[in-house]
């Protein structure tokens, strides 16, 4: 039978870090729900074997029913028929396996009726869904909304909406609008409040809301009458029970096609406020969002992983000149190199959650009890790297995720271009992976204070002083050249004080540090399984040492003086 | 309104992706190396109690399989699915059963749970391929059987109706309660395990895996009385020794023999004497037979 978290073996590489005994210690809070549920772990070896388990529970999902429906989920899609959105049959038949799983509200807490999950082991449920359909990755992964009301909604709201997320009702966030893309402090859509009914009203458009139709939203919208920024915003969950809200419209994507993009409009639609007024963009949607790109970023991996997976089994089949294609040096570099970012954005990506996974436990035990200083310091430390590695595995992950996937239709040849084989939807759905939920030139914004602060470096010379044995050792002093070029560049950089400078270099100083940290990261997982891990390690050492030096020779030869090679010339009509 | 439920499973070596080393060199199946797997017809037949149980919720599903000890494993994987409780049959004497004895001892096993409405199996186990075991164990409880069947459409109080897939086409039938029902593979796919349940039952045990095995949790077997599986012998069924295991079976195997298929083509006869004649001159003249 096939299983796709058996069949990665990294899965389970990942699942046992050493840090996941203090995760799940205080995720559990000491495995206090022993008592009261009768499916709760008794101690962390249970609680990592149900982990397991369960996963190998998602991993014969994926492998036997939502892989072999992604095909027809792509042909046919969504449909839209007053108002209402009617999911593909078999994307519907995704839903109900998943449901009687029990799979939904895997990450939220047993009194609501949820798995308590980890990041960790929920992130890899994603990273194996999105590898079976990334279309409907999207739909499953909204339900991380509920993350939010968790979060940020009164006791009595978690109660009433929580336990629906965990019976299979679906989720979306709407966030965006016609004229708030990137910029959703333009969001328009407008909230007022009835004094008499003690009822708030929603009116108003969003535009391209995944899962438009979702049985619970969250929604973005201008409670503070006369304002125009961020500060005139609040959060607010709508009811789909309640009506007051129609699709207009689906878009036409080029990929992602199970998933219905939305245009909704809002007549007088009855929502509720989530947390305190004003602070809906300025807090809530920040977490929302970044709760989101690490669900990008395990969509990227997973599809990572299914383009590598299908150039490697064609080109093991294809044979030309007398023999198998994989037998040719430039066929083989390419799987070889997909091969190695795929483990590169994965291995990233685990330690991001791991990161999340410690802060936000954390954060959510000094909700019950005051932290102690020392749970405070490490609350604070854990919460700034998830803070700078987000933004770069999101980054750096979805780019890999699309090279992949058009490495994965270079080696299919002239086939790769028709319709008849997989590579082409992969190509398609991995392409918004690096523009949703933030484009890389964002998520760039968002990690270059990082570069600039010395987050990443800090981090690099801590994964330096971890050792590795000998035979790894040269590949360590290739990356501390690295870091050492890196550190040159960012220099270079900031003592020019020229903001537009630095923004015009961020990309590639963010992106050597992804290459910097990912080398790490590999290196560490080649120390411990070398067999797993070690050519991955060698290959995107190699690669990413490659790219710091384009970088480095691109950015000290290009000053400030050049730009102006590069600014647009607007010349009036 | 509710019913109670016996699904019979059958542990099996997973003989759909084997490997060259499947068989030994004497032609019987190399069992350790193969993994142990739910006889795939036995799962359709597991959801065909869970959809009952999903009309009828009061239901109650009972698991009853004949194996080893590690065939306990069968009995977890209907609880992981939503079976309520398991029942394996083991004991020494059990062994080298063929259909005859293993009907004889099933349908002991049944009698024990005494309260049963409704006795769901697989059409046939893979690793056998003889469809004989549940048709049998009707025989010896003296209850209707229907077989082939792809779906349960109905059931009441006594009285059940059920769609069957014949090679021409369907046929529904009805039958009284308590009757013996078994499933083809074209009914519904079972269920995937659930990872509540999963997580509830996975230290469910039977009580001589937690004499044999090294168990981490004691306590939670008197606090969760639910995790302890029955295990019964020869003796806890009542059952006669000399119909049991390799002394009640007839059957006896002689020389097993790889064949493989060589052609593609198939033939269908009516069943005409002149046909039959036909055939058997034919397959003499080809050394088939003789």
């Amino acid at each position: 039978m096939a299983n796709f978290y058996t069949d990665t073996p990294q899965f389970r590489h990942h699942l046992q870090h050493p840090l996941m005994k203090r995760i799940v210690e205080l995720k559990e809070r000491n495995y206090a729900d022993k008592d009261k549920y009768d499916y709760a772990p008794m101690d962390f070896e249970d609680a990592m074997d149900s982990y397991d388990k369960v996963l190998e529970v998602v991993g014969e999902i994926c492998a036997d029913i939502i892989e072999p429906n992604a095909e027809e989920v792509d042909h046919s899609g969504p449909t839209v028929e007053d108002g209402r959105v009617t999911y593909a049959p078999p994307t519907q038949q995704n839903l109900d396996a998943l449901n009687k799983a029990e799979l939904m509200g895997m990450g939220l807490s047993r009194r609501f009726g949820g798995l308590n999950f980890p990041m960790v082991p929920y992130m890899m449920s994603a990273d194996i869904v999105s590898r079976a359909d990334a279309s409907f990755q999207n739909i499953w992964m909204l339900q991380d909304c509920g993350e939010t009301i968790y979060e940020f909604a009164e006791e009595e709201q978690k109660e009433r909406f929580l336990p629906r997320i965990v019976q299979g009702e679906t989720m979306s966030m709407d966030l965006t609008e016609p004229d708030a893309g990137s910029d959703l402090q333009a969001v328009m859509l407008k909230a007022s409040y009835n004094e008499e009914e003690k009822q708030w009203y929603l009116n108003g458009v969003k535009r391209f809301i995944t899962n438009g139709d979702a049985d619970i939203h969250l929604v973005l919208a201008r409670s503070e009458e006369g304002t125009k920024d961020a500060r005139g915003l609040s959060m607010f969950v709508y009811d789909k029970n309640n009506g007051g809200v129609n699709v207009r419209r689906i878009e036409n994507k080029m990929g992602i096609k199970g998933a219905p993009t939305c245009e909704l409009v809002f007549k007088n639609a009855k929502a509720e406020l989530v947390g305190t007024r004003r602070m809906g963009l300025i807090k809530y949607v920040m977490s929302l969002m970044n709760g989101a790109r690490l669900g990008i970023i395990a969509q990227s991996v997973g599809l990572c992983e299914a383009a590598v997976r299908e150039a490697y089994s064609y080109a093991l089949e294809r044979r030309q000149f007398g023999k198998a294609i994989i037998e040719f040096p430039p066929v083989y570099e390419m799987l070889a190199t997909m091969r190695a970012k795929t483990d590169a954005a994965r291995t990233m990506l685990y330690e991001t959650c791991r990161f999340v996974d410690l802060y936000k436990t954390l954060e959510d035990i000094g909700r019950e009890r005051k932290l102690t200083p020392d749970e405070r310091d490490e609350m604070k430390r854990y919460s700034r790297l998830a803070d700078a590695f987000t933004p770069l595995g999101k980054a750096m992950s979805s780019e890999y995720a699309n090279q992949n996937a058009y490495d994965a239709i270079q080696v299919h040849g002239g086939s790769g271009y028709m319709k008849d084989y997989k590579c082409e939807r992969l190509y398609r759905d991995a392409r918004i992976t690096n523009i949703y939920e933030g484009t890389t030139q964002l998520q760039v914004v968002a990690a270059i204070r990082h570069v600039t602060t010395g987050t990443y470096l800090q981090r690099i010379k801590e994964y330096e002083a971890m050792p590795v044995t000998p035979e790894l050792e040269q590949l360590k002093r290739v990356l501390k050249q690295m870091a050492e070029m890196y550190e040159k560049l960012v220099e270079q950089v900031t003592s020019q004080k020229e903001e537009d400078y630095l923004d015009f270099h961020a990309r590639r100083l963010v992106e050597s540090a992804g290459h910097l940290v990912m080398g790490h990261l590999l290196l560490q997982d080649a120390n411990k399984d070398a067999a797993l891990f070690r050519r991955s390690a060698e290959v995107y050492i190699h690669y990413g040492e490659v790219e710091v030096v384009k970088n480095y020779n691109f950015i000290t030869r290009l000053g400030i003086e050049d730009m102006a090679y590069y600014k647009p010339v607007i010349t009036e009509e | 309104m509710s019913f109670n439920i016996i699904v019979l499973a059958k542990q099996v070596p997973d003989t759909r992706n084997v490997g060259k080393d499947a068989m030994k060199a004497d032609g019987t199946v190399n069992r350790a190396a193969l993994p142990a797997i739910f006889n795939p017809e036995d799962l359709n037949a597991l959801e065909q109690a869970l959809l009952i149980k999903d009309r009828y919720p009061g239901s109650k599903i009972t698991v009853l399989t004949m194996g080893p000890g590690r065939a306990a494993e069968i009995l977890r994987e209907g609880l992981f699915r939503g079976a309520d409780d398991g029942v394996l049959l083991t004991d020494r004497a059990f062994a080298g059963a063929d259909t005859l004895a293993t009907s004889y001892a099933l349908s002991m096993a049944v009698r024990k749970i005494a309260n049963y409405d409704i006795i769901i199996s697989g059409r046939q186990a893979i690793d056998g391929d003889t469809a004989q075991v549940g048709p049998q164990i009707a025989e010896k409880l003296g209850i209707p059987q229907i077989t082939y069947a792809e779906a349960i459409e109905e059931v009441t109080p006594g009285h059940i109706r059920v769609k069957r897939r014949l090679e021409h086409g369907v046929e529904v039938v009805e039958c009284t309660l308590p009757a013996v029902i078994t499933v083809n593979s074209s009914a519904a796919t079972c269920r995937p395990r659930n990872a509540k349940l999963l997580q509830q039952y996975k230290h469910a045990k039977t009580i001589t895996e937690r004499q044999v095995e090294h168990i981490d949790y004691i306590d939670i077997y008197s606090s969760r009385p639910y995790l302890n599986l029955t295990e019964w012998s020869v003796a806890d069924v009542d059952a006669d020794p000399q119909q049991c295991g390799l002394t009640g079976s007839p059957t006896k195997v002689k020389k097993i023999e790889n064949v493989v298929f060589q052609a593609k083509e198939s033939k269908q006869l009516s069943g005409s004497d002149a046909e039959i004649d036909e055939l058997m001159r034919e397959l003499i003249a080809n050394h088939t037979i003789g």
